[in-house]
């Protein structure tokens, strides 16, 4: 039997100021975790806890939050790993939305900014690098986590790194000059190596391999070896 | 040309930006939430073709063979003609956009999946949705900068706006704000299968509610075989849902067995010797329900046989799946599995051009009975989303339609998810009519408790169209007196040739179902 205070910092809206609020919590279900507990607190109340999900198996990225001060996936927090209270907060570096959603489309727009395409066919052939770098959730841990990293900044962090080193992998010459341009600006001088990102990542994407190879790529020029 | 509106950023919403796009047609794209999070990227085990890269002589005709076969000869053979013959050339594409397929020395590797005698099956090793996604998504965001896409994520459906009886647009919601917006013009529906009617009971995602498809039943857009359910043989409990283990587990060898006077007892090897455990999923599934039945006890899946490569190589993300939610190693484990919802076959009607019965209406992916017929082939519905998708595209760049800025009705009220009691309640009585078996009683007692249901309380307009919907389902179940694909009753066990038709679901004032003829194959298709 699972018994715990579920303590949710809450607001209305972005310019509510926020608030804590603390849930009683039980269930006779050992293996529950936070997304499955958040969707049978909401039947309970009159204003539900706003959040998002979706997969509900840490494949979408949707329910990034921060739980006990770290960035996670509520679907991948079994609640059994604590004692007493949880204390669940949005992510702090994107504008709240409301509860515990945040509006994260920063992600996105870097990835506009850097040109993270094909500007003509390309094969990957099986690459299993171009296979770890498409499995990014772009959930924003890594970004949450990152002592470098603030929206609006040059840096864009890991989660525009790794989408990028797909496209490392079979790069089209015409694209290699902005690209690469790209990558120092957002990616390779920013970024201070002390991988605190790959700890968080909830993929569990080898940032660190991805990030050797990529700066090998774009910053020395050289190819990516031994990916089959 | 005017902007195309999209509803649903998945496989089918993106494919048909794309398409569209190509042609230098702009398009709103709008979803719940970004296509990173769409039920696309869960799909595991691979994508159809007759790519024939195995030396096995595999052909468009086969892929045809089997498609229509599995669907127990409900699908649109024209449409299915189509579909197949496009598939190599649509995987090239996924190939070219830089998708890291699994490969063999020189080509794309396939891999066996269910109801398929060839290899046909390629694929990226378990996260193959996921991985098209990425290169989808890329492929769309090029387009987004030029203008040409402009994405609407946290956008939510409200209601078509139909004017004359000719779609003249939608309304739409931003979630974050709650602004409603209306936009005139030609709307695809790819809005995905109907997961939020069985809370909890599916593998699918929680953001496909159900309520886009409820919703356009309730404005007159037909649904057809939304009796067609499909099972998945093997899933297993997690929390809060079902969490599917890929068809790709028994591609690569694993074997089902119950246990039967102390002895394992490999009941699908022994009742079908040719397909074995990779028999369709609707006769797995139903085979696992009997052996249950009769035996008790769980059935059980047999990966110990597996070779260390074959985990390494091709199920890696299966392998690591299974220990975090089993907390058992499948390569030394077998692992107790049952039948969860996975796919609906079912849903808007639609002909093989993509069109609904509404004019400038049009709809693609899972949100339509298209394709499938009475059972889905696994590795067919990425397929369908994404030649749908694209189909659906092109039939409209054919038939341009000028909508005028007609005034909007302004009901500008905002959505209101229906509650989560209710959407229980519904979801407990269609279980009990829409299991593996059926039978005249038990969907007769649905339909009562369902109709109980609806004059208890007062519901809300999206309440009501759930209440429609699930009335469409179990009524569309009563009237197919047969058994075919995913409908089995125990009542008429045998199939029936006077039902080799689709189920028309309509609403006008009441719910009608009707029997529609499959269309003839053309000679040219
Ligand atoms: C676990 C799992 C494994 C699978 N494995 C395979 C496989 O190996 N091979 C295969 O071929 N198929 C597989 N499938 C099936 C396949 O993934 C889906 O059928 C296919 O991806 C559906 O694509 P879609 O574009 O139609 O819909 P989806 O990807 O579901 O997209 C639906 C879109 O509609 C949007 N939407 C929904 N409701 C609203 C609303 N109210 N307002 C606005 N937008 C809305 C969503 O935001 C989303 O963007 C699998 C499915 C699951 C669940
Ligand atoms: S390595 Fe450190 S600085 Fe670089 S992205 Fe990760 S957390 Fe940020
Ligand atoms: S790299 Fe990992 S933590 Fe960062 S966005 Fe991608 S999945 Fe999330
Ligand atoms: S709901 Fe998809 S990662 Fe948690």
């Amino acid at each position: 039997m699972i018994k715990l205070n579920l303590e949710i910092l809450r607001r209305k809206s972005p310019e509510d100021t926020p608030h804590w609020e603390s849930y009683e919590f039980s269930s006779q279900d050992e293996n529950i975790n936070l997304a499955a507990a958040l969707t049978e607190l909401n039947r309970t109340l009159a204003e539900p806890v706003r959040w998002e999900c979706s997969c509900l198996q840490k494949k979408c990225g949707a329910c990034a939050m921060i739980i006990e001060n770290r960035p996670r996936l509520a679907c991948d927090t079994p609640l059994k790993e604590f004692r007493d209270k949880i204390r669940i907060e949005p992510l702090r570096k994107f504008p709240v939305i409301a509860d515990l959603i945040v509006d994260r489309s920063i992600l996105f727009e870097n990835l506009k900014t850097m040109q993270v395409w094909f500007a003509e066919e390309a094969k990957t052939n099986g690459s299993q690098t171009a296979y770890e770098a498409s499995r990014c959730l772009q959930c924003g841990c890594c970004l949450e986590i990152c002592p470098n990293f603030f929206a609006g900044g040059e840096f864009a962090g890991m989660a525009a790194m790794v989408p990028t080193t797909r496209l490392l992998t079979a790069l089209p010459d015409q694209q290699k000059k902005e690209l690469f341009r790209a990558y120092r600006k957002h990616i390779y001088e920013g970024c201070g190596k002390s991988l605190a990102c790959r700890e968080v990542c909830p993929a569990g994407i080898e940032i660190d391999q991805l990030l050797v190879r990529s700066n090998a790529v774009a910053v020395w020029k050289r190819k990516i070896k031994h990916d089959k | 040309m005017q902007k195309v509106i999209i509803i649903g950023a998945g496989l089918a919403g993106l494919s048909a930006s794309v398409t569209l796009a190509e042609h230098g047609v702009p398009c709103a794209l709008i979803s719940l939430q970004n296509s990173e999070r769409a039920q696309s990227v869960l799909a595991e085990g691979g994508i159809n073709a007759a790519l024939n890269t195995m030396g096995e002589n595999d052909t468009v005709q086969n892929h045809y063979q089997d498609t229509v076969k599995g669907g127990v000869y409900l699908a649109d053979p024209n449409a299915v003609q189509n579909l197949t013959y496009h598939a190599p050339e649509i995987v090239r594409w996924l190939e070219q956009l830089g998708v890291p397929f699994n490969m063999t020395e020189s080509d794309i590797m396939l891999r066996n999946f269910g109801g398929q005698k060839k290899k046909r099956t390629a694929y990226a090793r378990s996260s193959t949705g996921k991985i098209i996604m990425t290169a989808l998504i890329d492929e769309v965001r090029k387009y987004e900068v030029s203008g040409l896409v402009q994405r609407f994520p946290h956008h939510r459906f409200i209601r078509l706006r139909i004017a004359d009886q000719v779609c003249q647009g939608v309304s739409i919601q931003d979630d974050y704000t709650g602004e409603i917006l209306d936009f005139s013009g030609t709307v695809l529906l790819c809005s995905g299968g109907m997961n939020g009617i069985f809370p909890g009971m599916t593998t699918g995602t929680t953001q496909n509610s159900g309520d886009v498809t409820a919703t356009v039943f309730r404005q007159g857009v037909k649904l057809g075989n939304l009796e067609m359910l499909q099972y998945h043989p093997t899933t297993i409990g997690i929390s809060g849902k079902r969490c599917l283990v890929t068809e790709a587990a028994r591609g690569e060898g694993g074997r089902l067995y119950i246990m039967r006077n102390g002895q394992k007892w490999h009941f699908m090897e022994e009742k079908y010797p040719e397909l074995k455990n990779l028999m369709p999923r609707d006769v797995v599934a139903r085979e696992m329900y009997f052996v249950r039945r009769e035996l008790g006890g769980e059935v059980f899946l047999d990966m110990t046989g597996l070779p260390e490569i074959t985990w390494q190589k091709k199920l890696s993300d299966l392998r690591q799946e299974i220990m975090h939610y089993l907390s058992s190693d499948p390569r030394t484990n077998p692992i107790p599995v049952r039948e969860g919802i996975h796919y609906f076959m079912g849903g808007i009607d639609t002909d093989e051009f993509h069109r609904t019965n509404l004019e400038n209406l049009y709809a693609a992916g899972e949100c339509t009975c298209q394709y499938h017929g009475a059972n889905r082939l696994g590795g067919n519905s990425m397929l369908g989303a994404l030649y749908g998708g694209r189909k659906a595209a092109e039939s409209i760049l054919q038939n341009p339609a000028e909508i005028r800025e007609s005034k909007t009705n302004s009901e500008q009220e905002k959505f209101i998810p229906a509650s989560p009691v209710l959407i229980q309640e519904i979801s407990q009585i269609l279980l009990s009519g829409l299991g593996i078996v059926r039978n005249q009683k038990t969907l007769e007692t649905a339909l009562e408790k369902l109709k109980q249901l609806s004059c208890q309380r007062t519901y809300h307009f999206y309440e009501q169209n759930r209440l429609l919907l699930a009335e469409a389902m179990l009524a569309s179940a009563l009237e197919r007196r047969e058994s075919r694909g995913a409908h089995y009753r125990e009542d008429y066990p045998e199939k029936n040739e006077d039902f080799r038709k689709t189920t028309i679901a309509e609403y006008a004032e009441q719910i009608r179902i009707s029997f529609r003829e499959i269309p003839e194959k053309r000679a040219d298709a």
